[in-house]
């Protein structure tokens, strides 16, 4: 589902990914963990084809995304970090707008976005600006609007960045009621987070895989059972 | 997929103040010039040359303020990366941005139709002449519109989007005048010199205003808004492998 072979992005002399490889299938919620600049973004932006890598390759569903990228584009649903949007638009026209570029037609058109609407509760916002909205909101129609084409694959930068403990919650409920039948790739420096949603936990610190392998596992890894503890010892570990 | 494009650009210059801000200074400073400037009323000529004369002066400042947003602001916002990774080409990206652009400064020029009612009130102008000055002008805004679209692709600050813009655009517009003439006249061949004054905004908006619509004139601005459209995908895959 997604492939990569000897991902590498360098800028200037700074690798900031590092001859990346590895797979992964759908049914797997892998969780992306890792200091802040250790490549997790990067590597996003990579395999959604945004940024081009310097060598290597990444293919999603056997398309390569940058020679055959719309191929590759058209099946995953993508939250960039921050979740960017067009700050002037209602997230009604938003969403009409990406239904529109994803080629969502007639009814089931309707049908997709009054349901992720509803499956992100959008619906006291529609006729907002988005800039008007709070952070939760905002990130909510960066969500509606990644999963609005049911995409087989799902990447989301930080999805929960900046939400409540209610809002996380319920942002990690929409995940796992989505990961029986999708592959999620989901980047987080928040640990408790892997436990709760992720099957795979994947941890990168300059720009290298570390551990792969699952949270449950990589907690015993540690006498006190903590995953905390383990990531502490194995990202400052690599850089001492 | 353009048109969705297209459709969501120019709600959204609606959606801001930028429109309204844009036409009415556009429609102010159109008005000043033709009538002070212009001297509309003294000439007691019925036709528009002294509307169209200051068009692209006009266009030099104005229309690199539309274009400097174009990308440099979806870069700053971080929205370009949510348009890229959406299943579209970067051509069709850029169409759907330029199209909008254009439509816009379209809509803006239109909306001087009162100069025209003014006119045809006043005495019996040659209507099909006036019709060519509105197709130079808005081949001409288009023109210019390419170039800003293109270097607004370079950086993610409009003021610099919006300086080079005017001064490329300034290039373009000079190119056929004495002042640029001579310098190349000096030392360069005469193929070159007449390269260079061919390139010139002005002679051809001037041409086609004339009521004169040449295929040759079409071509020409066809050409520069096709290369600088071009460059600009190249810039946006440029910047994206950088």
């Amino acid at each position: 589902m997604i492939e990569t072979d000897g991902l590498t992005k360098r800028y200037g002399h700074h690798t900031v990914v590092d001859d990346l490889t590895f797979r992964c299938e759908p049914g797997e919620v892998l969780g992306f963990l890792g200091p802040n600049g250790a490549g997790k973004s990067t590597t996003m932006k990579m395999i959604t084809g945004f940024v081009a890598p310097s060598s290597g390759r990444a293919l999603v569903c056997g398309h390569d995304v940058q020679s055959d990228g719309l191929e590759a584009r058209r099946r995953i649903g993508y939250l960039p970090e921050g979740a960017p949007c067009y700050a002037e638009m209602t997230p009604g026209t938003f969403l009409e707008f990406i239904a529109d570029v994803r080629g969502l037609e007639g009814a089931r058109r309707r049908e997709r976005i009054d349901e992720v609407i509803g499956r992100l509760h959008l619906e006291g916002v529609l006729e907002q600006s988005i800039d008007t909205l709070s952070k939760g909101f905002k990130r909510r129609v960066g969500l509606a609007q990644a999963i609005l084409h049911d995409p087989d694959l799902l990447i989301l930068d930080e999805p929960t960045d900046g939400l409540d403990p209610n809002q996380k919650h319920e942002v990690r409920q929409l995940i796992r009621s989505m990961s029986a039948e999708k592959l999620i790739v989901i980047s987080t420096h928040i640990l408790e987070e892997v436990e709760a949603v992720c099957s795979r936990a994947i941890i990168i610190a300059n720009g290298r895989i570390l551990v792969d392998d699952t949270p449950a596992a990589l907690a015993a890894r540690s006498p006190s059972g903590r995953l905390d503890d383990v990531f502490r010892q194995i990202t400052q570990g690599e850089a001492a | 997929m353009i048109g969705a494009l297209f459709r969501r650009e120019l709600r959204s210059y609606f959606a801001t103040p930028v429109a309204y801000v844009f036409i009415v200074i556009f429609l102010i400073l159109m008005g000043m010039f033709t009538f002070y400037l212009g001297r509309f009323y003294e000439q007691g000529q019925a036709d528009l040359r002294a509307f169209f004369n200051f068009h692209p002066w006009l266009y030099l400042f104005l229309v690199p303020a539309i274009a400097m947003r174009l990308w440099a602001e979806e870069r700053k916002t971080g929205s370009i990366e949510l348009l890229m990774t959406l299943p579209i080409t970067p051509w069709q990206a850029v169409l759907g941005k330029y199209l909008a652009a254009w439509a816009f400064t379209g809509i803006a020029l239109a909306l001087t139709f009162p100069i025209w009612i003014t006119v045809n009130y006043l005495g019996d102008p040659d209507n099909g002449a006036i019709f060519a000055g509105y197709i130079g002008s808005l081949l001409m805004a288009g023109g210019f519109l390419a170039i800003g679209a293109c270097l607004s692709a370079l950086t993610t600050n409009q003021v610099i989007a919006f300086v080079l813009s005017v001064v490329i655009c300034f290039g373009f517009l000079l190119s056929g005048l004495p002042l640029v003439m001579a310098v190349f006249q000096a030392w360069a061949p005469q193929f070159l010199v007449d390269t260079v004054a061919s390139l010139s905004f002005l002679t051809h908006f001037a041409n086609i205003s004339r009521g004169v619509i040449d295929f040759r004139d079409l071509i020409y601005f066809g050409l520069v808004i096709g290369t600088f459209l071009y460059a600009n995908t190249i810039v946006l895959q440029w910047k994206q492998a950088d």
